[in-house]
């Protein structure tokens, strides 16, 4: 069974699904539960809806194993029940949907006064409805393991042995930790500003050029490539080796005869890492900033020039304003990527040289030592906290 | 405003100089790694990819045959150095002008070439430039031809061997058909799933749907981090454990906050007289849904499309705690920063290949629907 196949059968299964879904289940609110009229198909969905649900369960339960396995699609199998407790699910489902079915039926009859009723009380749970797949998913992946992850970091390598803090004071204590902190602090403040100064920087000059788009096209490419890419893209520049590597070049043709590896110099060597995550990141802040820059209304703008504004006080003191609050957007958006990016670290340097920053210090605990790595994660979301604090803060007052 | 008097500045030449200085400096390094990735490995480590177009001095070594014929008492052999299997082997292009030789490996340019030099005890050995030779020596070669070394002009030569070795034995085939299976699914999903969430938040009035948008846009900056080790341990628990099943999961919840604030962004948007004169006319929402609001938010789903499909393509570390790390299951960012800097970090034509390789797919998808995805970053940060 090649795993492409699999890929597929999760595709249509996963489609499928949804539009069962969300279909069956306005279905049953329409017709079933709170009926606006009675009609003679009603009780038939209700059957229908009443065997469909614990049939699904059935299948995906017990004969899902077999019938999967037989395909050659056991991966689809989800874990090994024994027949009598599939069967008991089963049977107690069926049951329960039934007399639950009919409990409304007997409370919310589609007769008389209780139709419009019925509609409003519809309307009431359908959002929810709507909502249900994505509140799941959201609550489980995201909700859940900040508080799972915080849990997880009481305790210790074995997941029985509670420390409380320990996990953290003895972060605290580890220089690693306290030079990844730093190098984060490092990447969090020069990234961002230089992404955005030379993102602005860019979006104004190409503002008016016939070839403009073109050139935004082009520094707006990295942003396709990986950080693995991107990585692996500057090692070349990096290289240790004036005859593969740029900088060794320009340092040989300057008479340096030693070529020097630019990723082992002490604390510097930070700065040419965050190099790549900028030229990733300026294309994104153009590309926002440019927007930001067609959108300020022209009038200001020929009423600075008539008043005599020069094109430094016509950017700086007339453009520059009004789109700052676009420009905060795209620095905080920046700030949240560099905390979470790992995989630069990781793949040019594994946080040797002193270059370690927060998310790859914690891939080194990751598999070995969950205590420590959740402690990690949720010092990552402490320093995330704020951001996120502001986020929300800014997003009520739009949908207000 | 450029044709407000006085305002035509002497800046305009200086702009496209430097616009054009910025868009080099970005280019560059891509097209370092595109270069390098058609060169052949020995050129690679000779000389810089920016000299690639030129030729390159190679040093190589090769034997002298053995056929010789007597003339008195010395016996000469002629040939050429290049049919030696050993001194070809250094030239797949193809051999180019000998420049200097030499007959130890410590001195390989020590005599122009086309000089005759004495090597003492009546030998003596003479290379041309176009390869032939001529050795003469005083006792019978026997089986042993005299040891040559020469620096010659290698021609700039491209080769696609590297695309060969990297897609046919290094696993790299296997890498992006598992790429691709972790992207697609992982790319339809949750689009559909979000859609619906976002209708209901931007159309549908309840209680709680401030709140819950609020979550969403917290939701949006959680590092992933945080999940790794408890979705792990529950994936092992209800028995996915590390597998393509649980990855496809996984991206589908980490996108989900992006995917649900884009859409609704972009569905609030809609003109509120479509949406309000089909419910006059007895249109249920999830008719209205599906006939009226998916197809016009098309342009917000092709959006997020790119953005998720150029996520999970570009995703290190989930598919680092979510995927085994056997071999038949790496994808292809794994398979570059595990295997192959780790294990090949010195083989920089394989390297560049195998990234140039990576990163393929998105460029095409990128400068294909560049349009959608500026669109979508724009309904996504800028409102």
């Amino acid at each position: 069974m090649p795993i492409i196949v699999q890929g597929l059968i999760t595709i249509l299964i996963g489609v499928g699904g949804c539009v069962g879904y969300f279909y069956l289940s306005n279905l049953a609110l329409d017709k079933v539960i709170f009926p606006a009229k009675e009609t003679p198909s009603r009780r038939l969905v209700g059957a229908i809806i009443c065997l469909i649900i614990p049939l699904g369960l059935l299948f995906f339960l017990y004969v899902g194993p077999t019938v999967f396995g037989a395909l050659g699609i056991g991966f689809l199998a989800l874990s090994d029940v024994s027949t009598i407790s599939a069967l008991l699910a089963v049977a107690v489902f069926l049951v329960a949907t039934f007399l639950l079915f009919k409990a409304f039926n007997t409370l919310f009859p589609a007769k008389g006064s209780s139709v419009g009723d019925n509609i409003n009380r519809a309307n009431a749970v359908r959002p929810w409805l709507f909502l249900f797949p994505a509140i799941f998913v959201l609550g489980l992946y995201l909700v859940y393991p900040v508080v799972g992850s915080f849990w997880r970091s009481l305790f210790g390598r074995n997941p029985n042995d509670f420390v409380g803090f320990g996990n953290y004071v003895s972060l605290a204590q580890s220089p690693d930790f306290r030079i990844s902190f730093f190098n984060n602090f490092l990447w969090a403040i020069v990234v961002p500003a230089a992404s955005t100064f030379l993102g602005l920087l860019v979006a104004q000059l190409t503002d008016k050029l016939s070839w403009g788009n073109i050139a935004k096209s082009l520094i707006f490419m990295p942003m396709a490539i990986s950080f693995v890419g991107a990585s692996l893209i500057w090692k070349f520049v990096y290289a240790n080796d004036a005859d593969i590597g740029l900088i060794n070049a320009v340092r040989a043709m300057f008479g340096f005869d030693n070529p020097i590896d630019v990723l082992q110099i002490p604390f510097w060597n930070n700065f040419f890492l965050m190099v790549i995550l900028i030229w990733i990141q300026t294309g994104f802040a153009m590309v926002i900033l440019s927007a930001a820059l067609r959108g300020i209304p022209e009038e200001t703008i020929e009423a600075a020039i008539l008043d005599g504004a020069n094109p430094w006080q016509l950017f700086f003191k007339i453009k520059v304003p009004q789109i700052m609050a676009t420009i905060v957007v795209v620095w905080t958006t920046i700030t949240i990527l560099v905390l979470k990016v790992f995989d630069i670290v990781y793949t040019m340097t594994g946080g040797n040289f002193g270059t370690e920053i927060l998310p790859s210090y914690m891939m080194d605990f990751m598999f070995r030592d969950d205590g420590r790595a959740t402690a990690i994660a949720f010092v990552i979301m402490l320093v995330v906290l704020p951001v996120m604090v502001w986020n929300i803060i800014e997003a009520r007052k739009e949908t207000r | 405003m450029d044709n407000i008097a006085g305002t035509k500045s002497s800046l305009t030449w200086a702009t496209h100089l430097s616009v054009l200085a910025l868009v080099l400096l970005w280019l560059i390094p891509t097209i370092g790694l595109f270069v390098s990735s058609f060169r052949d490995r020995d050129q690679i480590s000779e000389s810089g990819w920016w000299q690639a177009p030129f030729a390159v001095e190679l040093t190589a070594r090769g034997r002298t045959g053995t056929e010789a014929t007597q003339e008195g008492d010395v016996y000469v052999v002629t040939g050429n150095i290049y049919d030696d299997p050993e001194a070809k082997s250094y030239f797949p292009g193809g051999g180019g002008e000998i420049v200097a030789f030499g007959t130890s490996g410590r001195n390989p340019g020590e005599f122009e070439a086309g000089t005759p030099v004495d090597l003492g005890d009546g030998e003596s050995l003479v290379v041309n430039g176009d390869g032939t030779y001529e050795w003469r020596t005083p006792e019978d070669p026997g089986d042993r031809g005299q040891r040559v070394y020469f620096a010659a002009e290698s021609p700039p030569s491209f080769t696609t061997d590297n695309y060969e070795q990297v897609l046919t034995s290094d696993g790299m085939d296997r890498a992006f058909i598992n790429t691709l299976t972790v992207t697609i699914p992982a790319t339809i999903i949750p689009i559909l799933i979000a859609a619906f969430a976002a209708y209901a938040l931007a159309w549908m009035d309840f209680p709680g749907r401030g709140v819950l948008i609020a979550v969403v846009v917290g939701l949006l900056v959680v590092p992933l981090q945080l999940a790794l080790v408890p979705m792990l341990n529950l994936h092992n628990r209800i028995g996915i454990g590390q597998s393509f099943m649980g990855i496809w999961f996984a991206h589908t919840a980490f996108g989900m906050p992006l995917a649900v604030y884009l859409l609704r962004n972009y569905m609030v948007g809609l003109p509120r007289d479509i949406i309000e004169s089909a419910k006059v006319d007895g249109a249920t929402d999830f008719e209205l849904f599906i006939r009226i609001v998916l197809p016009l938010s098309l342009p917000a789903l092709a959006a997020f499309s790119i953005f998720q499909f150029l996520w999970t393509w570009n995703d290190l570390l989930v598919a680092k705690v979510f995927l085994p790390s056997d071999d038949a299951s790496k994808v292809m960012t794994v398979k570059i920063a595990d295997d192959l800097l780790g294990s090949r970090g010195g083989d920089w034509g394989i390297l560049a290949t195998a990234a140039f390789v990576s990163i393929a797919v998105p460029l095409i998808v990128f400068f294909s629907m560049q349009r959608f995805l500026v669109r979508g970053l724009l309904a996504g940060s800028v409102k």
